[in-house]
């Protein structure tokens, strides 16, 4: 079988991110999983343990010092070190800021193909295809790459099964300075690190409130029907730009698409834009005081109502029934 | 300064969107094609630096069909001072890939200090184009970026992505893309859109750009194998709150296992 590298996400300090699992049994599915993971020289020790853990049958670690001071070459350059050497089938990303920064730069540099945001990937008796859910999921495409290589970024979470542990190999090898022109990265804040909620992208619930809440203060109420469902809390763009939440709570067109079992709308008119990132919810529930807001055309359990009413009672019941 | 703003023009996300299954492409004749929202801040963040800086020129670039003209038209009455169109039958069906290979070509050489692109187009999504488009020019990119800081010879700004955010910079000419935070968009004035009929729009082939047909469309490229529409989401069971709305809304979920 042929290699199929996955660049692996890391934070600041040098951890593994949670992408890392699906990202790996995507590429099981083409291939020959090669953990592909850029990181300042000593700082990853035990890596291959736990990346074989997640199914990598090979880690290539690349030793740089530019690894958190360069934006995005330092992963380019070593996914085009990994590839030089392991001929791979296919290259893949996630679907994340960095991942398509990275992405993008490499496949004009390997002149390979560029295909983003695949949900799913399998391999077809031509080679393999890649399946995509396009305007909010309205639509479902394949595509594939001819010509070349392919470089191929994966939607966080998507890919649900794991690929088997194995005893991974590790591959040291040292960056040189890359002589590309890059960024300078002079500060980093990580945010996700610091939340006990779980994260929006790839969450079993999503709890998202809209302009109906009112302002920030009152936002507290999405967040108490989250934590009661061990959910992530998410938000329309109106709540964004009213300031109750920052945007990386965004549900929708120009924020993050999500695909959770239950999705609950409370006062979110439904306006197509925040339709195309939930659509795809398993369940969907809408709590809004307007019989005639278009999110209720695509609940399964609507309820017309006033948010400060209904969830405080939700909440209670939801509770009644835990303990 | 010189800045270069790309622009697209898409399918209004307020009209119903469709692609055509047969070729995977988007359906244009659906909805009425606009000037990309996106597109539109990126510009915003160009003209806010020239109404304080003198001497500043400010370019909008797009490829695209002929309608897309309407696009530039916008740019040019919003407030840019010139506008390319590469146009060529060719063209129809690029991938992300040859969209970059033939913007990088119609970037005037030495023409520009800054190009600023929007981080991700409502039709495609795919938020790579300006990435391709630094990798193709050597230049450095600041991608996503929330906030936009310009002085002479630098650009910063703030990135956001999924982790947090980042502190960033590079020395110019450079490529940066912006998120809708960064800038609201103005609207046209009557000025604006007078003048902007005097203001110059140049409409390019592949052959002016010095690219054949061949050169800018050969190598891997990414082939729709097939496309099926979704079927539409009911509407499903309704209630109005008669004071008892939260524990129906609680048995609902208990009955499909959700709490
Ligand atoms: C290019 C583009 C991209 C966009 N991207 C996104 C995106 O990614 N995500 C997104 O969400 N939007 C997006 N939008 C914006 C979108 O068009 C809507 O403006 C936005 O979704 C509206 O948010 P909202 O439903 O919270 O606000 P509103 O439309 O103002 O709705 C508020 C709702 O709250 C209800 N309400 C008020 N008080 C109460 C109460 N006490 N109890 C119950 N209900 C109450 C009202 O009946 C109303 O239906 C985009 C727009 C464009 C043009
Ligand atoms: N055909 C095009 N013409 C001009 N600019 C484009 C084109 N395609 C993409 N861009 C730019 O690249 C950004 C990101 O697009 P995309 O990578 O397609 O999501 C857009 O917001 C535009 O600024």
């Amino acid at each position: 079988m042929s290699n199929v590298l996955a660049l692996i996400e890391t934070s600041a300090a040098g951890e593994i991110r949670s992408t890392a699992a699906s990202l790996l049994a995507a590429a099981a599915r083409l291939g020959t999983p090669v953990a592909v993971v850029a990181a300042a020289p000593g700082s990853a020790a035990g890596l291959a343990e736990q990346l074989g853990s997640l199914g990598a049958a090979q880690v290539y670690l690349a030793e740089s010092d530019q690894v958190g001071r360069l934006l995005a070459t330092p992963q380019v350059e070593a996914l085009a070190a990994a590839a030089a050497e392991l001929e791979p089938a296919a290259i893949l990303t996630v679907n994340s800021v960095e991942g398509r920064d990275v992405a993008g730069r490499l496949a004009v540099r390997l002149r390979a193909g560029l295909i983003t945001d695949a949900v799913d990937l399998r391999p077809s008796d031509t080679g393999w295809v890649a399946v995509h859910s396009v305007f909010g999921g309205a639509y479902t495409v394949e595509s594939t790459i001819e010509g070349g290589p392919a470089v191929i970024t994966v939607r966080p979470g998507a890919v649900e099964d794991r690929a088997p542990a194995q005893a991974a190999t590790l591959t040291t090898v040292p960056l040189g300075t890359s002589a590309s022109a890059a960024a300078v990265i002079d500060g980093i804040r990580d945010t996700v690190a610091t939340s006990s909620r779980p994260e929006l992208r790839g969450a079993e619930k999503v709890v998202s409130g809209g302009r109906g809440l009112g302002s920030k203060e009152n936002f507290v109420l999405v967040e108490q029907l989250a934590d009661s469902l061990g959910a992530a809390v998410g938000a329309s763009r109106a709540a964004v730009d009213a300031g109750y939440v920052p945007q990386t709570f965004q549900v929708g067109q120009t924020g993050t698409s999500v695909s959770p079992q239950l999705y609950i709308a409370l006062g979110i008119s439904g306006a197509i834009q925040h339709r195309a990132g939930m659509q795809t919810s398993k369940t969907i529930v809408a709590i809004n005081k307007d019989p005639d807001s278009p999110i209720f055309d695509i609940a399964d359990f609507g309820v017309v109502g006033d948010v400060f009413a209904v969830v405080p009672q939700l909440v209670k019941a939801i509770e009644a029934r835990a303990s | 300064m010189k800045i270069v703003v790309l622009m697209k023009q898409v399918p209004d996300t307020y009209g119903e969107r469709r692609l055509d299954t047969q070729t995977g492409r988007v359906d244009r004749g659906s909805s009425e094609a606009i000037v990309d929202e996106i597109s539109e801040r990126a510009l915003e963040v160009a003209l806010r630096y020239k109404d304080s800086h003198k001497g500043t020129h400010v370019t909008v670039l797009t490829m695209g069909p002929a309608s897309a003209n309407a696009a530039l038209r916008k740019g040019l009455s919003m407030g840019a001072d010139a506008a390319i169109h590469v146009l060529d039958d060719a063209l129809v069906g690029a991938d992300m890939g040859q969209t970059a290979a033939v913007l990088a070509a119609a970037l005037p050489r030495n023409e520009y200090d800054l190009v600023i692109a929007g981080n991700e187009s409502t039709d495609g999504r795919g938020g790579a184009v300006p990435a391709m488009l630094a990798e193709h020019l050597n230049l450095p990119h600041l991608s996503f970026l929330d906030s936009v800081e310009l002085s002479v010879g630098e650009v910063s700004g703030e990135r956001v992505s999924e982790y947090g955010s980042l502190d960033v910079r590079a020395p110019l000419p450079a490529v940066v893309s912006i998120t809708e935070r960064a800038a609201e968009a103005r609207f046209p004035n009557f000025k604006g859109i007078m003048t902007a009929k005097r203001k110059p729009l140049s409409v390019v082939s592949l052959a002016e750009l010095g690219l054949g047909p061949a050169e800018a469309l050969a190598g891997a490229r990414s082939v729709v194998l097939c496309a099926s529409a979704r079927p539409a989401r009911a509407a499903g069971t309704k209630i109005v709150d008669e004071g008892n709305a939260g524990e129906q809304l609680a048995e609902f979920l208990a009955a499909n296992r959700l709490i």
